[in-house]
């Protein structure tokens, strides 16, 4: 039983990171909070069954909607930074109820578009993994691992790159970044693309284990909130961290005890943090 | 079909029925106060051609969106075959039908504001077609504020408990208390005596718990474990996990947009019905209600598990489940294939079981406005007590699931259940209950509250 509580709370705690990472970054670097970003989560998940459906085969559809959907998720995302969050200067109450705008204007054109219900996604590959007690879906491991290799991806790009370089300039300062010649223009619509495209990815993968519909796009929100929250709005690290820490007590706590009660010490834990260590584990504090 | 293949079709779902005695209780139905399905009174024509051009107003209160969408989806359609068809015999009482259909999301809150749109913005004569218990249970007490009759479509216990007000009727979809009580004892017998029950986390999934307890209780059966999942859930591995290891039978209902998930879940968790076996040392059966699937291909990849399986269905999804002619003109009115598909498109599977009773609950208002005399909002407490005098519906066009027994005292009817197993890709009935099976004593009398 702690076993499975462990394997299902990793699973999860991956998932988590991949969405709450977007948010992060975003924050980080543009210190703005979007709450819209579980609508691209779930656009991930919508445009996925879309290739889905439109390829008619769960593989190739799948690779379709890894290669397009994070790509239409940033185009979209560029959008709206550069003719919603641009146009308000980045203020962060006008980008709160901007991003809430475009929050409700994805949701009621998906529900134009995509329909009300629940749509399953076939898994690219479906397998059973037996264990001695259990069986459990090999496609979930699958999802894990690769949450996994995006987070080294990101990671990487942050560490190695120019881009990640510039980003991680204009996080520290955005007056003297600019000074020194950093587009930060480009920067911050980079950075929204990226943060909508892994919200997006996430959904690619997250589907088959789920099933799409318009109002997904809600529980990863709040959930990505917290993680973001107690692992420090703009750290990397601290996100990864904090994905696990929440990941994995949800896994256990639902197993032995409740779900609900799950959710309610996460909550609880990111009082405690907001009153002990504003800034989140790994954050700074805020100025 | 014209007119005269019509009444044929009445005729023969009438014959259908006198061969078959459903009814244990068939003699005191065939008592006075039965109300038969006859549709086709060629007087009704005329009076629509000469009558009155005021239509009767039914407000729809449908979940086009929220986690009840699909079930939406289906009500909707069968709702407007429905009054479609009602138009083409004469509409109610001479007067056309009318549906104003308005999206509650699925959502309590939304639910009393729709009923309130409805009855005072639309001026509708009726609200009617709530599914989802914890909507029902929301926007009952509007209904009853604003004086308007409100007729679910729902199968929570809660019009029967005496919860609500005596303008809620539940007429032609029975409650989960005697879907329970009319399969449990099936469900011991066959498959075994330790059963865990895994149900939704909300009013509806309360009713399944305690009744299925108490009829444990009552037949020496034991629940081994009672496990609530939120109807948001979208991972259910943990939950399983949870079931203990002296269970024969795994009691599964689940509503929402992650059904087909829960029950691939399951499967991955527990493996085929072979690998059951070794859960424990005993060997684990599965008996679902078909809300756990309703609106899901049962040849979805993943679910190959289920072979073997029993549900429980409130009208057969295949249609040589109950091949009676009268369920032959429903399905094909409301253009589902014999496989429970819409004939359009073969992957929109019908909420088969439910959507029925929005069918027959729309002839049960025919029924009442047409014995009552009903001309408008002022006569409402005519044909609330008119309602309350039924006693029940007989099988016919009008009535395609079977016959039902009404009561007045508690504003819900018994009907006949079925239990069908899942072998060779499809539903098979193998038992067929009687409505005496799911009765039970009623446990309130809403004719004595104040209207």
């Amino acid at each position: 039983m702690v076993f499975l509580a462990l394997l299902d709370g990793t699973v999860t705690a991956f998932v988590l990171a991949l969405i709450a990472l977007g948010l992060s970054l975003v924050f980080g670097v543009m210190r703005i909070v979007n709450v819209a970003h579980g609508e691209f989560f779930m656009l991930g998940a919508v445009l996925s069954w879309f290739a889905y459906h439109w390829t008619g085969d769960a593989l190739w559809g799948f690779i379709l909607a890894l290669l397009v959907a994070p790509v239409i998720v940033g185009v979209i995302a560029v959008l709206s930074e550069r003719y919603i969050l641009r146009k308000v200067h980045y203020n962060p109450e006008s980008t709160i109820v901007a991003t809430i705008g475009i929050l409700y204007v994805i949701q009621q054109l998906t529900l134009m578009l995509f329909g009300p219900e629940a749509r399953p996604v076939e898994a690219p590959i479906y397998f059973r993994v037996v264990f001695p007690w259990f069986g459990y879906s090999g496609y979930k491991l699958l999802v894990a691992a690769m949450s996994g290799l995006c987070l080294c991806g990101v990671w990487i790009l942050m560490k190695r790159s120019k881009l990640g370089l510039y980003m991680r300039a204009t996080q520290q300062d955005h007056e003297i970044a600019t000074t020194f010649g950093v587009p930060t223009k480009k920067i911050y619509a980079s950075v929204f693309a990226l943060g909508g495209g892994l919200a997006a990815l996430a959904g690619v993968l997250v589907v088959p284990i789920r099933q799409a519909d318009h109002l997904m796009g809600l529980e990863p929100l709040l959930l990505s909130f917290i993680v973001v929250i107690i692992g420090g709005l703009g750290s990397l690290r601290g996100t990864i961290i904090a994905a696990f820490l929440i990941g994995i007590s949800d896994g256990i706590i639902s197993v032995f005890y409740e779900p609900t009660l799950a959710k309610m010490l996460a909550t609880l834990f990111v009082v405690m943090i907001l009153i002990i260590k504003p800034g989140g584990l790994f954050g700074e504090s805020p100025q | 079909m014209n007119k005269k293949e019509e009444e044929k079709v009445d005729q023969q779902s009438e014959l259908n029925l006198s061969r078959r005695t459903v009814l244990s209780t068939g003699a005191a139905l065939a008592g006075a106060g039965i109300i038969g399905s006859q549709l086709i009174d060629p007087a009704a024509k005329t009076a629509y051609a000469a009558g009155s051009d005021e239509p009767i107003r039914i407000g729809f209160q449908a979940h086009r969106t929220g986690i009840g969408a699909l079930y939406g989806r289906w009500y909707e359609r069968t709702t407007n075959a429905a009054a479609k068809y009602i138009n083409s015999i004469g509409g109610i009482a001479g007067r056309p039908i009318e549906i104003i259909t308005e999206d509650d999301g699925t959502d309590p809150k939304r639910g009393a504001d729709v009923v309130e749109k409805l009855a005072t913005k639309h001026k509708v004569d009726f609200v009617y077609g709530t599914l989802f218990s914890h909507v029902v249970m929301g926007s009952a007490p509007r209904a009853g504020e604003l004086k308007i009759p409100y007729f679910v479509v729902s199968e929570g216990y809660h019009v029967a408990s005496g919860a609500l007000n005596r303008y809620v009727f539940q007429p032609c979809i029975t409650d989960v208390r005697s879907q329970i009580t009319a399969v449990a004892n099936w469900i011991f017998s066959n498959l075994g005596k330790n059963v865990a029950l895994i149900y939704p986390d909300y009013a509806f999934g309360y009713d399944h718990r305690d009744y299925a307890s108490a009829a444990a209780a009552k037949s020496g059966a034991k629940i081994t474990a009672k496990i609530a999942i939120p109807p948001t859930a979208s991972s259910f591995t943990r939950y399983f996990i949870q079931i203990p290891k002296n269970t024969d039978v795994i009691y599964h209902v689940m509503v929402g947009p992650g059904v087909l998930t829960f029950v691939r879940e399951m499967g991955e968790h527990f493996g085929s019905v072979d690998v059951f076996e070794h859960y424990g040392s005993k060997h684990l059966k599965l008996f679902g209600f078909i809300d756990s699937l309703e609106g899901v291909n049962i040849n979805s990849p993943g679910l190959e598990f289920l072979d073997g399986s029993h549900f429980w269905e409130a009208m057969p999804r295949y249609a040589d489940g109950y091949p009676t002619a009268a369920e032959k003109f429903y399905r094909d009115t409301v253009g589902i294939d014999d496989s429970g598909a819409s004939k359009s498109d073969s992957k929109d599977v019908a909420a088969y079981s439910h959507m029925f009773g929005c069918w027959e609950t729309l002839f049960a208002i025919k029924e009442a406005v047409e014995q009552s005399g009903y001309k408008s909002k002022k006569d409402y407490q005519t044909l609330i007590e008119t309602f309350e005098g039924f006693s029940g519906f007989n099988e016919g066009i009008a009535h395609p699931q079977g016959s039902k027994v009404f009561s007045g005292k508690t504003h819900q009817c018994y009907g006949q259940q079925f239990v069908s197993q899942v072998k060779n890709g499809k539903f098979n009935v193998v038992h067929r209950t009687s409505i005496a099976d799911g009765m039970y004593e009623p446990e309130t009398d809403y004719t004595k509250k104040s209207l």
